[in-house]
């Protein structure tokens, strides 16, 4: 094929800017451990409440000397609403929908997950300021999504 | 040469109707998004209407139009459509598909959106309906294939004509993806809607949903490729910069577009993270071919500009016709898609994914790239095909010279505003802005901004609606437009590698069975749970 040297220089470029973009994202993966969520584990949606930890969802303390948090989401709400967490220990998230997909977004932080009928959801975050963030459904869910939307309380630790 | 076709005729004006109608809803969405009052603005006006919208702009008009100018397309440079019954018949079997599942959806029965998540649950003549719409682009795909066919036969050694060469690729591509939707869409939802089934499984039905859901984005995207690659030099004054090069980059998407749905799934349960790491290697790769094209195009439309006596670095810009409201639509399509490759680079990165994932960052990111790269595209070649297939003038042609720039303008508001509300964690699909009342100071004002953005947006498009409408009813007749595409600087004329469309049709299924195969047995082989339907609409 024949192809004009200024392309074939532009080709070059466009390969390595490519590599460039994946290297980043692979380094990331090898050496931060910065991974997406991909558990894998199935409870049945329509009997949550008999379920030992979705019957009642809550905050517990973890095993890395942080929280797990478990969460159902249902239309229209969370549970549980507020969710209290410390600042600055890893704060490992639960989460399944007792009916349709919704979202859970932690607005201003890196926490974002889908809610699957069927499916749990786990990710960890460590929120570094205390504060209120507000939980938003991210999903569309039905007539009232937009009006899906809980408060998370980030606590600083008395010690 | 005269190629007056109403086959394409019809297409054009089905998919630019449902383009017309789902830009009204797109106002009235923008509206209700910044809590701006308007008479009967209500949460079921806005989901039913966010559902019309979606699957009007991104599945009927897209799909019609695509088909419309295919056929034109085949009968100029294959000088036939073979099976012109046929074509007739998938016309109507889309219409009526069409018309069944948007009756479904105008009587609140089936506010799913466009995605149709499963465990919602549509009335099952949406389902029905929009299976009728793609095989009807089946037997599109068909017909295309025998008429290039037909045409082989009497020309078995030269290249196929590289705008049909483009054509064929989406057509592949088009299989390739619909296959991941007639596994949910005819294996899952419809049987579940009926009550046959008694529930499915919405992890394996958003799975099959993405293996369809992006190479969509390249059935869309390659004939605007088409149209730059073949229409525009020609329009421009120029010559094609590199033959085969175009060619390579319609086989690299061939390769590359289905294997990649993952990047849709990075916040989902069940699939695991190496998984999402092999699709996002896929999608980085599929920017190559974009890249190609971006120096090919920028290249062939120097050639113009210094054909027209430009000198010094830039000064062939200026040369271009500007006010040809063809050149100008697809120049500022392009112009959007530097701006929406980029989006894309950043969405695929799951670190970053992860702070706009289903936020209105997305809707801000894909009314650039579909909404305008793709859109204003289609829109140019309208004003360019109409003389050709209608043997019309164009009417009010200085508005349609403006049209193309207030769409723009439009979408750079609109667009703009949705990316910075979506980094400030505005979710998307929201009814109003406020969320459950009291939220949104943060991006309460965008939402505005983005209102203002939607009416220039509405104006454009009322603007081509009214060139199109008045051309098509009261153009004066022409018989003189001639339907010419660009030359190659360096014309082709052995058959390449990157003709073997078998083999590399082959090579892409594979890749397919590659990225799929495991995941999709992993999943199905783990006991689960399935779920009934819901309807909260
Ligand atoms: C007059 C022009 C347009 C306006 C004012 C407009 C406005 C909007 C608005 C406000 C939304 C809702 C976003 C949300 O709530 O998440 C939306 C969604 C959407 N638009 Fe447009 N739009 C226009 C043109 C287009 C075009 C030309 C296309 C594609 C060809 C398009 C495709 C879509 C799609 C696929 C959605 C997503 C629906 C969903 O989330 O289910 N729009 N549009
Ligand atoms: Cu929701
Ligand atoms: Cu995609």
């Amino acid at each position: 094929m024949n192809v004009e040297l200024y392309e074939r220089v532009w080709m070059w470029a466009a390969s390595l800017l490519i590599a460039a973009f994946l290297g980043t994202i692979l380094a990331m993966t090898a050496f931060h451990a910065i991974t997406p969520p991909s558990h894998f584990e199935t409870v049945d949606p329509s009997n949550l409440a008999a379920n030992p930890e979705f019957g009642s969802p809550g905050v517990r303390p973890g095993p890395d000397g942080g929280v797990v948090v478990t969460v159902v989401a249902e239309m229209f709400d969370f549970s549980p609403n507020p969710i209290e967490v410390p600042a600055g220990r890893p704060v490992t998230f639960r989460l399944t929908s007792a009916d349709v997909i919704h979202g859970f977004e932690v607005v201003g932080t890196n926490a974002n997950a889908m809610a699957i009928p069927g499916y749990v959801s786990q990710f960890t975050v460590t929120f570094p300021n205390s504060g209120e963030y507000l939980i938003a459904c991210n999903e569309y869910c039905g007539l009232l999504h937009h009006n899906m939307v809980a408060k998370l309380i980030v606590k600083k630790e008395a010690r | 040469m005269s190629s007056r076709n109403s086959l394409a005729a019809a297409h054009l004006g089905v998919g630019i109707a449902a383009f017309g109608l789902a830009s009204a809803m797109g106002l009235i969405q923008a509206l209700s998004l910044a809590d701006i009052q308007f008479p009967q603005r209500s949460e079921s006006l806005y989901y039913m209407s966010l559902t019309a919208h979606g699957v009007l702009m991104a599945l009927v008009f897209t799909t019609f139009f695509i088909m419309g100018f295919g056929y034109a397309l085949a009968q100029v440079t294959l000088g036939r459509v073979t099976g012109r019954r046929t074509a007739w018949f998938a016309f109507w079997l889309g219409l009526v598909g069409t018309a069944l599942a948007a009756q479904t959806i105008l009587r609140g029965q089936s506010t799913v959106l466009y995605t149709f998540y499963p465990p919602l649950m549509a009335h099952p003549l949406f389902y029905i309906g929009a299976t009728l719409l793609v095989v009807a682009s089946w037997i599109w795909g068909g017909v295309m294939i025998a008429s290039y066919r037909s045409w082989r036969r009497e020309n078995p050694a030269v290249p196929v004509p590289l705008p049909i060469h483009g054509m064929l690729a989406t057509i592949i591509i088009w299989y390739l993806a619909t296959t991941g939707l007639a596994a949910e869409v005819v294996g899952m939802l419809i049987p579940w809607s009926l009550k046959l089934v008694p529930t499915v499984d919405p992890l394996l039905a958003r799975t099959y949903f993405w293996w369809f859901g992006h190479p969509l984005v390249y059935f869309w995207l390659l004939p605007a490729y088409v149209i730059w690659y073949t229409l525009l030099p020609r329009a421009a004054g120029g010559k094609l910069f590199s033959d085969p090069l175009a060619r390579m980059v319609f086989i690299l998407f061939v390769l590359l577009s289905t294997p990649v749905g993952f990047h849709h799934q990075f916040a989902d349960p069940g699939i695991s993270a190496s998984w999402k790491l092999a699709h996002t290697v896929t999608t980085y790769a599929i920017l190559y071919p974009s890249f190609v094209t971006a120096f090919t195009v920028i290249a062939s439309l120097e050639v113009a500009g210094r054909l027209k006596g430009a000198k010094g670095l830039f000064n062939w810009i200026a040369r271009l016709p500007w006010g040809d409201p063809f050149f100008a639509a697809c120049a500022l399509a392009m112009l959007a898609f530097t701006v929406g490759g980029f989006g894309g680079a950043i969405n695929a990165a799951y670190a970053m994914n992860t702070m706009v994932h289903n936020t209105a960052w997305i809707q801000g990111h894909f009314h650039v790239t579909l909404g305008t790269t793709v859109t204003l595209t289609f829109m140019g070649v309208t004003y360019w095909l109409l003389p050709r297939v209608m043997g019309r003038e164009l009417k009010f042609s200085a508005l349609a010279r403006l049209q193309p720039y207030l769409w723009f303008l439009g979408v750079a508001i609109f667009s703009a505003s949705y990316h910075i509300a979506g980094l400030r964690g505005l979710p998307r699909r929201v009814y109003s802005a406020a969320l459950s009342g009291e939220y949104g100071a943060e991006w309460h004002g965008l939402t505005r901004v983005a209102a203002v953005g939607a009416v220039v947006m509405f104006l454009s498009a009322l603007s081509f609606l009214i060139v199109v409408i008045a051309t098509w009813l009261a153009g004066r007749r022409t018989d003189t437009a001639s339907f010419e595409f660009a030359v190659p600087l360096r014309p082709v004329t052995t058959l390449g590698v990157w003709d073997r469309f078998g083999v590399w049709t082959v090579v892409a299924v594979l890749l397919v069975a590659a990225a799929y195969a495991y995941p999709v047995l992993n999943l199905i082989s783990h006991p689960r749970f399935g779920s009934k339907g819901f309807q909260p609409f």
